[in-house]
Parts: C-alpha cells; sequence; structure tokens
C-alpha cells in the first residue's frame, strides 16, 4: 500500500486528464466496435457490460457485506420500468429544447439511468430496513418474496402495460439508446464507486460485518446502518444495468425480472468469487458469452447451466478467486511462488 | 488514550442486582460490583458461573432481566453494542473473534469506524479528507501493533497468527476504540507460562501507561492473583466472595465452589493447586 | 355467506396440498438447516410420475369406454408416484448435498437452488415444456351443501392429507426412525456420538419428505386439472412460506402455515383481486420474518456469544 500523500490541485488536475482519457477510450473502441463488429457479437459486448454492473453491484450486498440477496432481479426491474418510462416522457420535451440529435438522446438517457437507479436504491431502501434485521436463509428468503412482489406490482400496473410489458408511447418500441458508449462508461462508473467503498473505512467495516458480526459491534460499528447503506447502493446500480437493459430492446416484461434473473446475478458472483470485485467482473462477462455460445444448444442450455452451477458448488464453491483482487501484485505473487 | 474524567472514589462501571435468565435457567441473579477507575479487576468463578454472561450483559450483547450498569454516571443498561463501545467499553471474546480474512493491521483499523470523518461520498471521491483518515488509522494501528509486539505481522491475515497473538491482537482491536474500559475475557487462554507472564506486563502497562481500567476474566490464576487489585467471585450466577487476591483465594467458598463439597484438610491439601493454573489448554471454543 | 364459505372450503383443500408440501421443507430444516429449493422439483416429478403410471394402467382405455378408474389402480398410482419421488429426494441428497453438507451455510442454499433449476430444465426437456391435462384418477363428482359446491375431489384431499400426517405423526412419534429424526434435528453431532447413523436418517428423511411432496403432487393435478414442468416453482415457494410461517423445523406449523396460506390465498383471490392472490403469500412471508421469525409455533434460540 503507498502512502497517502496530501492531494494537490495537481492530482485532480491529473485525475480529470485520466478521466477525460478514459472517456475518449472508450467512444474510440465503440466507433470500433459499431465497425469492426457483426450485431450479434455487439449485443454479446453490451450484455457483458451490464452483467459486470449487476454482479459488481451485486457482490458488494452478498460478497463483502455477507448478507445474502437472492431477490436483486426486483430492484433491476424497478430501474428498467422508471428509466424507460422517465425517459419517454421526458424525450419530446428535451428534444424540443436541444433539438432532436445524439445530444438530446444522451441526456435524457443519463437522467431517465438516474432517475432509474435513485428509485431503485429506495426500493432498496425499503426493503433493506426492515430486512436487514435477519440473517442467512432468512434475509435469502425475505428479500426472494420481495423480488416477486415487485414483480407482481408491475405485472398489475395497467399504466406500465401489466403483464404484457412496458413499450413505451410509440409503435416501435423504446428508443435504442443503449450504446457501447453508454454501458462502459457506466461500468467503469460503477466499478470505480464499489471499490473505493470496499477500500475505504466503511468497506472495511462491511467486511467485519461479514467475517463477525458480534465483534463488529463491539468495535462500535453502526452494523445496521452500514448494512442497508450497502443493500442501498447495490440495489441502485442494478438499477442502473436494468435501465441499460431496457433500451436494449423495444420493451421490456415483468417476466425478464423473475426469480431466474437473481439466480444469474448470484451465479456471476459465485464464478468469480464472492467478495471478490474482479471476480464479479469475470463472472459477468463468462455468463453472458456463455449462455450466448450454449444458444445453438437449445433446450439443454439451461440444463448444462444448473449443471455446472450445482458442480461449481460442489468442487469450488470459493469461486475462482476466492474474495482476493485480481490486480499487479497478484501476478507477480504467483510468478514469484514458482 | 483518554483519561477518565470521574473523581477518584465514583466507581467507572457499576452492576446493581444485575440478573439474566435464559428460558428458566438464572444464569446470573442478582450481581452486584463495583470498579474503581484505574482499577485491576478480577471475576473468577468455576466454568459456567456466568462471568461471561456478565461480560455481554454490560455490553449490550444480552438485555440485562433485572438491574442496571452503570457506566462513567450513566445507566447503560440494555444499550445496543455499538452504542456501549462507543461510550467507552471495550471488550476482547473468550473464543478470539477476528476478523479472520482481514489482515492484522484491517482487523485493528476496524475498530476506528466510529472516529472516522471521511463519509461514503469521501470515499468514492478519494479527496483529502479520506487520505487524512487513512493516514491517521495507519498510525495509530502501526503504534497499537507495536505495543503489542503485531508490527511485523501487520500484512498477515489474522488466522494465519498463533494463538497467543491472536488474544493480542484483540487487545491491540479493543484499544482502537479509545476505552475507558477494557474488558477482557480469558486473555491468557492457549497462552504458555512464559507468554502469560508478558501479558501481566502488558496489562499493568495498559493501566499505567494508558490510564485503562481492566476488568478480567480469567482462568489462570497466576495471572489473576498478579495483576488483579480486587476480585469478585461467582458462582451459579451468584456472587460468593469478594476482596484483594490474598483474602479470596483463603475464603472457604471458593475454595469449595473450585474443589467442591469436599473436607477441609482436602480443601488445604489440594490448596496449592487453586493458585495454579486450572487450563493448560484452551476451552473448546462453543459450537454454535 | 356462501361464497365465504366456498372459498373457505377451497382454500383449506389447496392448503392441504401446501401443508403435504411443507412437511418436506420443514423437516429437512430442522434436520440440516438448508432450505431445500428441489423440494419443489420433487413435487413437479411427482405429478408427472402418476401422470404417467396412470396412463400405463390404461386410464385413457377406461375413460374412453366411460369406466371409471378403479380405486385400488388409484392407490398404486399414488405409491408409485410416491416411491419415485422418495427415490429422488434421497439421490439428491446423496449426490448434491451431502459433499456440500459441512460447507459453510450459503453453499449448500446454491447448491439447492442449482439442483432445483437442473431438474427444472430436465422436465422441460423429458416432459416438454406443454401443459398436460391430468387424468382423473378419481371421477369428479359434485354435490351442494347449502350453496357451497362441494366435490369428492376435494374431500378426497382432505381424507388423503389427513391419512398421511396420521402416518407421519405415528412415524415421527412412534417408530425408531423418527425417534432418530428428532435427535438428529436436535443436535447432529450428538446423536451421531449416540450411536445413530445419521446419514441413514438424513437419508429417510428425505424420502418421507419426497414422498409426502408426491402425494401432494397428485392431489394438486386432480385439483387443478393441469401440470407443467414448472409447476413446483411457486407452489414449492408457497408450501416454503408456509413452512415458515408454521415456525420451521416444526411439524403442525408446517400444517398449521400450509392451512392458512391455502385460506389466504383463496380468500384474497375471491374478495380482492385473483390478480394478487400470489402476492399476498410473499406479503405473509414478509411480515411474518420480519414480526415473528420464528414462526407461529417455533421457539425463539439466542445466538451464543
Amino acid at each position: 500500500m503507498p502512502g497517502h500523500p496530501q492531494l494537490g490541485t495537481k492530482d485532480w488536475l491529473i485525475r480529470v486528464v485520466i478521466s477525460s482519457g478514459v472517456v475518449a477510450g472508450i467512444w474510440g473502441l465503440g466507433l470500433g466496435v459499431q465497425a469492426g463488429l457483426i450485431e450479434y457479437v455487439q449485443r454479446i459486448v453490451l450484455l457483458c457490460g451490464i452483467n459486470i454492473i449487476l454482479a459488481v453491484g451485486l457482490n458488494l450486498i452478498n460478497g463483502t457485506t455477507g448478507q445474502f440477496s437472492i431477490g436483486h432481479a426486483g430492484f433491476m426491474a424497478v430501474g428498467a420500468y422508471a428509466t424507460a418510462f422517465v425517459g419517454v416522457k421526458l424525450a419530446p420535451g428535451v428534444a424540443a429544447a436541444l433539438g432532436a440529435g445524439a445530444l438530446a438522446d444522451g441526456v435524457v438517457f443519463n437522467v431517465a439511468l438516474l432517475v432509474g437507479a435513485l428509485l431503485s436504491g429506495v426500493a432498496g431502501l425499503a426493503v433493506g430496513v426492515p430486512s436487514l434485521r435477519l440473517k442467512g436463509d432468512y434475509l435469502a428468503i425475505v428479500t426472494l418474496g420481495f423480488g416477486e412482489i415487485i414483480r407482481l406490482v408491475f405485472n398489475n400496473t395497467k399504466a406500465l402495460g401489466s403483464a404484457t410489458g412496458y413499450f413505451g408511447d410509440s409503435p416501435a418500441g423504446l428508443p435504442p439508446y443503449t450504446s457501447f458508449f453508454w454501458v462502459w462508461l457506466w461500468v467503469v462508473i460503477v466499478v470505480l464507486i464499489v471499490r473505493n467503498i470496499t477500500f475505504s473505512q466503511s468497506g472495511r467495516s462491511l467486511i467485519a460485518i461479514r467475517e463477525d458480526e458480534i465483534a463488529a459491534e463491539a468495535m462500535a460499528t453502526p452494523t445496521t446502518r452500514l448494512k442497508v447503506t450497502a443493500f442501498t447502493v447495490s440495489a441502485a446500480t442494478a438499477g442502473i444495468a436494468g435501465g441499460l437493459f431496457a433500451h436494449m430492446q423495444s420493451g421490456i416484461r415483468p417476466e425478464d425480472f423473475k426469480f431466474e434473473k437473481s439466480i444469474d446475478m448470484i451465479v456471476m458472483i459465485i464464478i468469480g468469487g464472492l467478495g471478490s470485485i474482479s471476480g464479479a467482473v469475470i463472472g459477468g462477462i463468462f455468463l453472458a458469452v456463455t449462455l450466448e455460445l450454449m444458444r445453438d444448444l437449445q433446450e439443454y442450455r439451461l440444463v448444462l447451466y444448473a449443471l455446472l452451477l450445482v458442480i461449481i458448488m460442489i468442487v469450488r464453491p470459493e469461486g475462482l478467486l476466492g474474495t482476493r483482487e485480481l490486480s499487479l501484485s497478484f501476478f507477480k505473487r504467483k510468478a514469484g511462488a514458482k | 488514550m483518554t483519561r477518565s474524567v470521574t473523581t477518584p472514589r465514583s466507581p467507572l462501571l457499576a452492576l446493581e442486582k444485575v440478573e439474566k435468565i435464559f428460558g428458566g435457567l438464572r444464569a446470573i441473579g442478582g450481581v452486584s460490583f463495583a470498579v474503581e477507575p484505574r482499577q485491576i479487576f478480577g471475576l473468577i468463578g468455576p466454568n459456567g458461573a456466568g462471568k461471561t454472561t456478565i461480560f455481554n450483559v454490560v455490553t449490550g450483547v444480552y438485555q440485562p432481566d433485572g438491574g442496571r450498569v452503570r457506566f462513567d454516571g450513566e445507566d447503560i443498561s440494555g444499550w445496543p453494542p455499538a452504542k456501549v463501545a462507543a461510550r467507552g467499553i471495550a471488550r476482547t471474546f473468550q473464543n478470539i473473534r477476528l476478523f479472520r480474512s482481514m489482515t492484522v493491521e484491517q482487523n485493528v483499523m476496524v475498530a476506528g469506524f466510529r472516529i472516522h470523518k471521511a463519509g461514503l461520498l469521501s470515499a468514492v471521491l478519494r479527496n483529502q479528507r479520506y487520505m487524512d483518515d487513512e493516514r491517521e488509522f495507519r498510525r495509530r494501528a502501526a503504534e497499537l501493533l507495536d505495543i503489542f509486539k503485531l508490527k511485523e505481522l501487520a500484512a498477515e491475515p489474522a488466522d494465519s497468527l498463533p494463538y497467543g497473538s491472536q488474544r493480542r491482537l484483540e487487545i491491540a482491536r479493543a484499544l482502537m476504540l479509545s476505552p475507558k474500559l477494557l474488558l477482557l475475557d480469558e486473555p491468557a487462554a492457549g497462552m504458555n507460562s512464559q507468554e502469560a507472564a508478558e501479558l501481566e506486563k502488558q496489562i499493568r502497562f495498559l493501566r499505567d501507561e494508558l490510564g485503562l481500567t481492566v476488568v478480567l476474566v480469567e482462568h489462570n490464576m497466576s495471572v489473576v492473583m498478579a495483576v488483579c487489585e480486587n476480585i469478585h467471585v461467582v458462582d451459579h450466577g451468584e456472587t460468593i466472595a469478594e476482596g484483594p487476591p490474598a483474602l479470596v483465594k483463603e475464603h472457604p467458598k471458593v475454595l469449595a465452589a473450585y474443589l467442591g463439597e469436599e473436607s477441609e484438610e482436602q480443601a488445604v491439601a489440594e490448596y496449592e493447586a487453586v493458585s495454579r493454573p486450572f487450563h493448560d489448554k484452551p476451552p473448546e471454543p462453543d459450537h454454535d | 355467506m356462501s361464497q365465504f364459505f366456498q372459498q373457505v372450503i377451497n382454500g383449506l383443500s389447496l392448503g392441504s396440498i401446501y401443508a403435504l408440501i411443507a412437511l418436506g421443507y420443514t423437516m429437512v430444516y430442522g434436520i440440516l438447516k438448508l432450505i431445500n429449493f428441489a423440494h419443489s422439483e420433487v413435487f413437479m416429478v411427482g405429478a408427472y410420475t402418476g401422470f404417467y403410471a396412470a396412463g400405463a394402467l390404461g386410464i385413457e382405455g377406461l375413460e374412453q369406454r366411460g369406466a371409471a378408474f378403479p380405486l385400488y389402480l388409484a392407490l398404486v398410482v399414488l405409491l408409485v408416484a410416491m416411491s419415485a419421488s422418495a427415490l429422488l429426494g434421497v439421490l439428491v441428497e446423496r449426490l448434491a448435498y451431502r459433499p456440500v453438507r459441512s460447507a459453510p451455510r450459503l453453499t449448500p442454499l446454491i447448491t439447492a437452488i442449482g439442483v432445483s433449476l437442473l431438474l427444472q430444465n430436465l422436465g422441460m426437456l423429458v416432459f416438454t415444456p406443454n401443459p398436460r391435462r391430468y387424468p382423473p384418477i378419481i371421477k369428479e363428482v359434485r354435490f351442494e351443501l347449502g350453496g357451497v359446491i362441494v366435490t369428492n375431489i376435494k374431500l378426497t384431499i382432505f381424507l388423503v392429507t389427513l391419512a398421511l400426517m396420521a402416518g407421519l405423526w405415528y412415524l415421527v412419534q412412534r417408530t425408531w426412525t423418527g425417534r432418530a429424526m428428532r435427535a438428529v434435528s436436535v443436535n447432529l453431532d450428538a446423536a451421531k456420538l449416540m450411536g445413530i447413523d445419521t446419514n441413514r436418517t438424513i437419508s429417510a428423511t428425505f424420502a418421507i419428505g419426497s414422498a409426502l411432496a408426491a402425494a401432494g403432487g397428485i392431489l394438486f393435478g386432480l385439483d387443478q386439472i393441469t401440470i407443467n414442468p414448472l409447476m413446483g416453482t411457486l407452489t414449492g415457494l408457497k408450501a416454503f412460506v408456509a413452512a415458515v410461517l408454521g415456525g420451521i423445523g416444526n411439524i403442525p406449523g408446517a400444517v398449521v402455515g400450509g392451512l392458512l396460506i391455502g385460506l389466504a390465498e383463496q380468500l384474497v383471490a375471491g374478495y380482492v383481486s385473483p390478480d394478487y392472490r400470489d402476492a399476498i403469500t410473499f406479503v405473509i412471508l414478509i411480515v411474518i420474518l420480519i414480526l415473528r421469525p420464528e414462526g407461529i409455533l417455533g421457539v425463539v434460540r439466542q445466538e451464543k456469544v
């Protein structure tokens, strides 16, 4: 660990430069992807990004804090519906003010995504406050229950299309806002936020809660508040992923956010290693790619998928990385060990 | 480190007829005692006497079913554990509760949460306030690890440490809270006589140099007799004796509690055994 | 008023089915502290086994001739399904749960979810996703009692459930296997030290719970007329909620919970909106877990420090 120096204007300037470079890099990559890859592969690249957001966000509560949610599809649904709805209602006004085009689309999409994140965060808070007093299996089951209730609410909300789903106001369905640039920009933002939380005093306290809640309390850690905070942040990230997911297709249906979706998210973080951010990134990509590659296997696909999950749990329950992180020093240590 | 502001004669910790009942079983039946500031106080008794339960009631892990706990002039009965800890009572655990996968340094730093200034937003932005916090916590953790001879192990995972070092790490972590009162639950369990002697020195150091008040639950009688100024003996959840070490170890009720109902000759004959360690091995950790 | 009694009759018969399934959840949880998610698929397989067994016994031919399926054959169907599910339950425990039994709590939980998904998808493959009309193992006869319609199928559901529960009670309270099960649920390690073959006892628990779920599956098919490979998901979840409501690990609790969930569901469907018949289960789940996580008949346990 390096020391922590005084932060000067120069450091902030460096940060701004690096950030601009990253944004430009994503933009350039996006152009390359659009030009060089067929649409099918482009779709997988977008799904990878969305999965990373889902996995890294879920890992904050399930992996880092050790409070197991198996109902996050519900928060993804809140984000998806909120983003789609706000986007559709906002678009005409913004287009009138800024002129229709990429700028107006970008503004509408990101405002809608932020509203989606906010609302799913609020939903996370509302679910988290009563639920997080429970532990282990009980917490898992309550989150499952809440996830199903959220889905059933959308299923029965006429303004959002009930069971048929929400397709916006135009017959063409929801606008295709979701692009490489926006998905991967949000990937970077979400990963950075979660990483910075994890490696801070709050993050240490979250891990302490996972390791031994009673000892954490004896160290004056406000465990409930921290758990609720982590749950809320986690729900908000799921909401962003939901919003990005919504505008990848013409519409969203309640059945897109069934219990199976929550399971997918759990499989991602388990494959990579519960409690590891880099593991969650790997798991998210792995799931997007494998599920797509196995599409040819048709009905055998889901059987193999479930079998894989069971085998992983029996053979290597800690996943690829365990709670470790991939970093330069990790590779150095590996090399040194040989 | 904070020094107690109370006047010397008013106790720092006072239990008044504290009771705890578990489904019909009286684990503690009206225990009262007072601990003066800067005192090293021993709480002893046979296995299952209720010592750890008393600690758990004081620290808020259990709610008392009767009586009060006063700390530093305030009634803290029934407070939640985090609030009690923030108020100035730190503790260690009988069956060692470290954050096992975290490093030694991180274990200590966790206890800095109460005084951290950088909120979530500062952490996300990695701003100056966050940097200051981290630097300060690292410095204090290093100081404490130095006192307990753990500095070289700072980057090791806590569960890779030998037993004795884990016990010391628990004390270092507790001190990160800057407490006024430290509750040690069998700190010498699993230590050899050399380590135990070192522990005696460290406990005195805590009081003499850091101004702490220490309450000690311990089965190793040589440690208890060596460091404690006042000893409170419980059996079956009831007080059976209290006083300075020399008095307590002659007390017939204490001898009977430890040795069972035996003839006085036997009690005298086995008197030596009382002052020797009861446990060479650590007690089995509780299984839930 | 007659509408109310109609809902109560329907609710109690549905609740009986939930209770039969809930028993398996509660027994396994009592012993292994594991939410056996695969139990809902064992229930589904039980229903399908009954479906194929009835077919093999020539129910179609009888139906075409307008003849009723003989009662002794219906019993054969029930026994075949119960045996098949018992076998499946034991296999799942042996192959998937036993290897992770001593792992941290989350590992078995996720394993159970995985097995559930696996069986569900295998079900889609083997049985095809199409819903099937359940063969009339018992021919429906309707009769009216003061404005309330009762069918012999509803009565059969009560009777079969009652008989199976009496059998279970006898088994748990009066046999050595039952005694071993109770001992293992209190303390597995201590039971092992007392010479109880814990592996055998756990297998027996899975067998019994799975057999009851299969009976529930057949009754469900009779009651709901169609079955499909995903029938276990929601029904299983409701049965699990029933077990939690009654106090998980508590056998009478599962029965009470099952009946209450069935009643609540029918009353909401009848008086509020059929759209919310599924939601009420989850609302009950959340309310009970937050207010009284130990359930109606459960006991509180304090964590040791």
